[in-house]
């Protein structure tokens, strides 16, 4: 089982600016969100996990092995990074080879590189798109593309940044299955997200980012039941979470089905 | 102010061979606060280029039909008289940036520059929307250099800082933390009072419900529905349209709680509150019917 460990981590891109200030965690094989306001530092924490970024202080384990021997291409071995922009990532003319690439460059054969990329764009619901051009597709398909380009690497590690921007629902089911099927494979997942919705779905720990430091971590049903600490991290929780909050129950509900079995089976009336 | 007009709008796509927009018909008055929902790929974006001239004056194809903003014909005008009355958000904010500019401060003057509004009308503006959308502590950074959430406040906050009489939102709030997408909402729901027609997609349908007036159903390329959102959202076939109702709608269907008033499902948190409690008894579910 994969292991990341981060201690003691500090980052800035400029030096009037902290942006990340003393990060500790360990990141295991719990699916994990990681939210938090607009500029918390989120996309920067996970470059630096890619090795994109290097830390200014501390270090970041791999398995136990300091990533700062590592090199961006070993580290792609094992690490794959969805970004939050997919045009920051999708380069080629046609979406079949834009998915090998990724394969191809960490040292997949041409024969591998085509079943994983494949089975990929299965995964994303793109397989009658393999020869079309990604530049003519909308965002919501760019960033399915972007996606399947990761997921066709095959890595230890995988990283979403943003995967529901643009979605609507349907994909964002997608993304969830697509989540649970990594899982289940015994990878590590992890997922930056605004969605709390998705969140209180999808996975079981959640880490709250706040002004470059870690505000909350834990399950994620206990990090939704701080309503403070969320709101100073201009955070909310889960819109059922929030009816429950507002009916003032003490028992506390992150999903919708969950909700409305409790309530079937107390009785209810429509006022 | 001006009223928005669509008669039978058509459109395709240059290489395309279906219609992205159907025989689209509508009018929205002045001051609307108008959401659009619908699945991707539901022609959401290509309306709301095709509001400002960008369809099909930039990407050609064949149109048919007309929009009317006021009696300005959209097809027909060219793009900087239409963009002195309507202002866009594009879906990806990347695209929103002119590339040109040194600093987040010069990217939102940039549109107000041509106005010839006096300088100290155009400071005010400029410092109110980025207080607004708080990123006036980036003022001087590089656009590039923001954060994916702060670009897309930067431009809103572009659009906001025109002040134009229509402005089109297409799905403003994807990378805004929950915080700031609830702030993004009431401050266009602002502008809606003060006369701004609001166009917005969106697919945060608990946003949706709370905020507009009318909500517009589009699904391959027609125009589904056009009704109040507690109407839209209380269909009983909205999956086949790909979208979905609003948590709050969707626990009050599973439970048959309707707003007897009204006669459709609460769509916002407060409308259920409102409606939902427990009886003094355990007993069974309220009947459905
Ligand atoms: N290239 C850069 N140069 C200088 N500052 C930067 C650069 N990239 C990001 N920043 C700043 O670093 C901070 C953290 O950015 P980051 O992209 O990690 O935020 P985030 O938590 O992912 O936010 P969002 O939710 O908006 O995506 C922000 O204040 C941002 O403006
Ligand atoms: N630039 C383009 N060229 C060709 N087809 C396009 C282009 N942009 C969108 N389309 C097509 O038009 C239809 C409507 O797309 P769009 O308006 O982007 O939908 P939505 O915003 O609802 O997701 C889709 O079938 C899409 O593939
Ligand atoms: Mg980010
Ligand atoms: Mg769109």
């Amino acid at each position: 089982m994969t292991r990341i460990e981060v201690q003691e981590m500090h980052f800035s891109y400029t030096e009037q600016e902290p942006i990340l200030k003393g990060i500790n965690i360990t990141l295991d094989e719990r699916s994990t969100a990681i939210i938090g306001q607009n500029g918390a530092g989120k996309t920067t924490f996970v470059k630096l996990l890619k090795g994109l970024l290097r830390p200014m202080q501390g270090k970041i384990l791999f398995d136990g092995k300091d990533i700062a021997c590592m090199t961006v291409a070993q580290i792609a071995k094992h690490i794959g990074l969805v970004f939050q922009n997919p045009n920051d990532q999708i380069f080629k003319n046609n979406i079949l080879d834009e998915v090998m690439f990724g394969p191809i460059n960490i040292g997949m054969d041409e024969q591998e590189a085509k079943r994983h990329s494949q089975n990929a764009l299965a995964m994303v619901g793109l397989s009658d798109c393999e020869d079309k051009n990604p530049y003519d597709m909308g965002l919501s398909e760019r960033k399915l593309i972007a996606i399947a380009s990761v997921l066709a690497m095959d890595t230890d590690v995988v990283i979403f940044d943003e995967p529901t921007i643009a979605q609507d629902y349907r994909g964002i089911e997608k993304i969830k299955k697509i989540i649970r099927t990594l899982k289940a494979e015994g990878k590590m997942v992890l997922t930056i997200t605004h969605d709390m919705d998705f969140v209180a779905d999808c996975f079981e720990r959640t880490i709250v980012f706040a002004k470059g430091k870690i505000l909350l971590d834990g399950q994620t049903d206990k990090v939704f039941s701080k309503k403070e600490e969320l709101s100073q991290a201009y955070l909310e929780p889960p819109h059922v979470t929030q009816l429950c909050n507002s009916l003032g129950y003490d028992k506390v509900f992150l999903r919708v089905e969950d909700f409305v079995s409790y309530v079937k089976s107390k009785g209810i009336e429509n006022k | 102010m001006a009223k928005i007009v669509a008669e039978h709008l058509k459109y395709k796509y240059p290489l395309s061979e279906k219609l992205a927009l159907y025989d689209i018909s509508f009018t929205i008055e002045p001051g609307e606060f108008i959401g659009i929902i619908g699945e991707n790929n539901a022609g959401k974006s290509t309306l709301c280029q095709a509001m400002v001239g960008i369809v099909p004056n930039f990407y050609k194809g064949a149109y048919g039909g007309k929009v009317l903003i006021g009696d300005m014909e959209i097809a027909k005008s060219n793009i900087s008289d239409i963009c002195k009355k309507v202002g866009i958000v594009f879906q990806n904010p990347f695209n929103q940036v002119t590339g040109c500019k040194l600093t987040v401060y010069e990217e939102v003057a940039f549109g107000l520059e041509n106005m010839g509004l006096p300088r100290s009308e155009m400071i005010d503006r400029i410092d109110y929307s980025l207080k607004l959308l708080d990123i006036y502590k980036y003022k001087d950074r590089n656009p590039f250099d923001l954060s994916g959430g702060q670009m897309q406040r930067m431009a809103i906050a572009s659009i906001i800082a025109m002040r134009p009489e229509v402005i089109i939102l297409d799905e403003p709030t994807s990378q805004l933390d929950p915080q700031g997408s609830e702030e993004v909402f009431r401050a266009v729901q602002n502008l809606s009072r003060e006369g701004i027609t609001i166009i917005m997609v969106e697919h945060k349908m608990e946003k949706i419900a709370e905020y507009s007036d009318r909500v517009m159903l589009l699904h391959e390329g027609k125009l589904i529905a056009f009704e109040t959102p507690e109407k839209i959202f209380s269909r009983d076939d909205l999956d086949c349209y790909g979208v979905t109702a609003p948590a709050y709608t969707r626990i009050c269907k599973s439970l048959g709680i309707k707003n007897k008033k009204t006669g459709f499902y609460p769509v916002t948190l407060e409308e259920t509150k409102s409606l939902i409690g427990f009886s003094e008894k355990e007993r069974c579910p309220y009947d459905q019917n």
